[in-house]
């Protein structure tokens, strides 16, 4: 087994008598891609937070690389990370090419250095048509995507990435989720959080799901969802939908029914008898898909809308 | 409870790592100077016109030290104390609380291997340079005008910085407490107005209330009117120590103070 970039041990972080992250532990091997999904609240950005040293954990701890510790060499630990925060921390006032030699010169590198990585960067990015621009004048996919290319102005061996394509649009977030195959496909590892399944399942290799603060699973996606959901999903929705749960001839044929607002989940092992047995009600539309990450996230952590969201 | 409060008051743990965050600020000044610069000096200088010419003709020479000399000079070599004052708490409020809270810059430098001590660090040394920047515009004019030609002058340059250092720190508390730019507004009323008219930049001092003069006497402003005033005369300061030691120490406590409550304010 190699050595784990990052290895968090037992962290556990109270704010007054509430406990935000309890208990977690994980680890990130080299190369991997490590997703961290979990609804509002459940501890994912104070986890990140952890990770950079910016909160103190109350218990637990934090291994980087050679064994480093965080919070205690923190700087050593930041020379070797590349991070995108959920909010863009861009300089307004910079050109894209200018951000990228400020932000490098926190690192301690050389000008020279840095200008010779500006183009690659810029390219990488897809940006080098705006070097010149400022981020005033770059769209939120733009803006997101430099502030990747900032975060690997030093050459990172690790990269945090704290949800990075939440409120882009489709065809930005595909770009985004593009340059990071690139990343890993050069043997790059990442951190991310993620509200997207979808980008969970394309980028990650393994799967964390934070609740309150807790690890309640863990693994990789597909074995995720092959573990704890059968197969296939029927979704029925339409007038009167709602009734078919408690269709006696129905159950029989369901491993799993779950009802949600006006749709009615049928989980199933095989779906043709239970889509033959539908055919009575031809009023009703349905739906047949494999069960994905999505269901897996909604069975694990419910499907109400936590208070804080 | 107390370990945490231990840490937040901690002693402030400087590198120079300040360097690339100054020059940060500095970059995005280049781009600005010129019409920062307007700004900086004509609201200054429009003062000194208008009281130091204005007012000066009805007020003709003060009594200063057994020396009579006239109100303009008097005047400018406050003023001059008053505007790195200004240009000072300008920038390390309502820029720095830019940077911090509204762009999140401060966010975006932590990332790297930069510490907050030392992102404060740069932020108290670039508003100190700002106020060096102003205070040197100024003191051309002021050349020109033929207001002083004390060759003490080149002395007072270097005070006027640490004057600008001085309150950039107390600026800085007031940064960290802010929740908007309107907090700023009560420094500005209840702190530097005052000291503003306390501290002998329009009138002398001993025209004040012997219990406000008691005060008055170890304000900030008036260590730097104390030692700058006399130079703009060709003289050297009566007891430059104990203005020095006003200034240190209003420095050192203040970064400390607002050290710590920067410290608790990214904490969260």
């Amino acid at each position: 087994m190699t050595t784990p970039l990052l290895s968090v041990n037992h962290l556990v972080k109270r704010y007054g008598d509430q406990t935000v992250v309890n208990d977690l532990s994980f680890h990130i091997e080299p190369g991997e891609c490590l997703g961290v999904i979990g609804p509002n609240g459940a501890g994912k950005t104070t986890t990140i937070r952890m990770c950079l040293g910016l909160s103190e954990p109350d218990a637990g701890a934090i291994t980087y690389f050679d064994g480093q510790q965080m919070p205690h060499d923190a700087l050593t630990i930041k020379a070797r990370l590349g991070v995108v925060a959920q909010m863009d921390t861009l300089d307004p006032d910079f050109t894209a090419a200018e951000n990228l030699l400020v932000f490098g010169r926190y690192f301690g590198l050389a000008d020279r250095v840095i200008q010779e990585r500006i183009p690659q960067l810029l390219e990488y990015a897809a940006l080098s048509h705006k070097a010149d621009a400022k981020p005033g004048q770059l769209s939120g996919g733009m803006k997101r995507r430099l502030s990747l290319a900032r975060a690997l102005i030093n050459a990172p061996d690790l990269l945090l990435l704290d949800e990075p394509t939440t409120g882009l649009d489709p065809q930005a977030r595909h770009l985004m989720w593009e340059r990071l195959q690139v990343l890993l496909q050069q043997g790059k590892s990442i951190l991310l959080t993620t509200h997207f399944m979808d980008e969970a399942e394309r980028l990650c290799n393994r799967l964390l799901v934070l609740d309150h603060g807790k690890k309640i699973a863990e693994g990789k996606p597909r074995d995720l969802i092959a573990e704890h959901l059968e197969p296939e999903v029927v979704e029925v929705f339409g007038q009167g939908a709602v009734a078919l749960a408690q269709e006696a001839s129905l159950k029989t044929l369901a491993e799993r029914i779950e009802v949600s607002g006006e749709t009615v989940f049928f989980y199933t092992r095989a779906s043709q008898p239970l889509l033959a047995a539908l055919q009575a009600w031809p009023a009703l539309r349905t739906l047949h898909r494999p069960s994905n990450l999505e269901d897996l996230f909604l069975k694990l952590t419910g499907r109400q809308i936590r208070e804080d969201a | 409870m107390s370990q945490i409060q231990n840490k937040l008051w901690a002693a402030p743990r400087l590198s120079m790592r300040w360097w690339p965050v100054f020059r940060r600020n500095f970059l995005v000044w280049q781009k600005l100077a010129i019409p920062s610069l307007v700004g900086n000096i004509a609201e200054p200088l429009m003062w000194l016109v208008a009281f130091g010419y204005g007012l000066g003709s009805l007020v003709g020479q003060i009594e200063l030290g057994g020396e009579k000399v006239p109100y303009i000079l008097f005047l400018a070599s406050g003023s001059i104390c008053m505007s790195a004052m200004n240009a000072a708490t300008f920038e390390a409020l309502y820029s720095a609380f830019s940077r911090m809270h509204v762009q999140k810059t401060w966010d975006g430098i932590m990332n790297a291997p930069v510490r907050l001590d030392d992102v404060v660090l740069a932020e108290m040394l670039w508003a100190a340079f700002k106020a060096l920047f102003t205070v040197t515009a100024i003191l051309g004019v002021m050349l020109a005008l033929g207001i002083s030609h004390s060759p003490k002058l080149l002395v007072a340059w270097p005070v006027l910085l640490g004057v600008g250092i001085t309150f950039s720190c107390m600026a800085l508390i007031f940064n960290a407490l802010a929740k908007g730019y309107d907090f700023f507004t009560y420094y500005f009323t209840l702190f530097l107005t005052p000291m503003m008219f306390l501290s002998g930049i329009f009138f002398p001092r001993d025209q004040l209330p012997p219990i406000v003069r008691a005060i008055a006497d170890w304000l900030p402003l008036s260590a730097a009117v104390e030692l700058v005033r006399p130079l703009f005369m060709d003289r050297w300061p009566e007891h430059p120590l104990r203005h020095a030691l006003v200034l240190v120490v209003f420095s050192v406590v203040s970064f400390w103070i607002a050290l710590a409550l920067t410290r608790k304010r990214f904490r969260s």
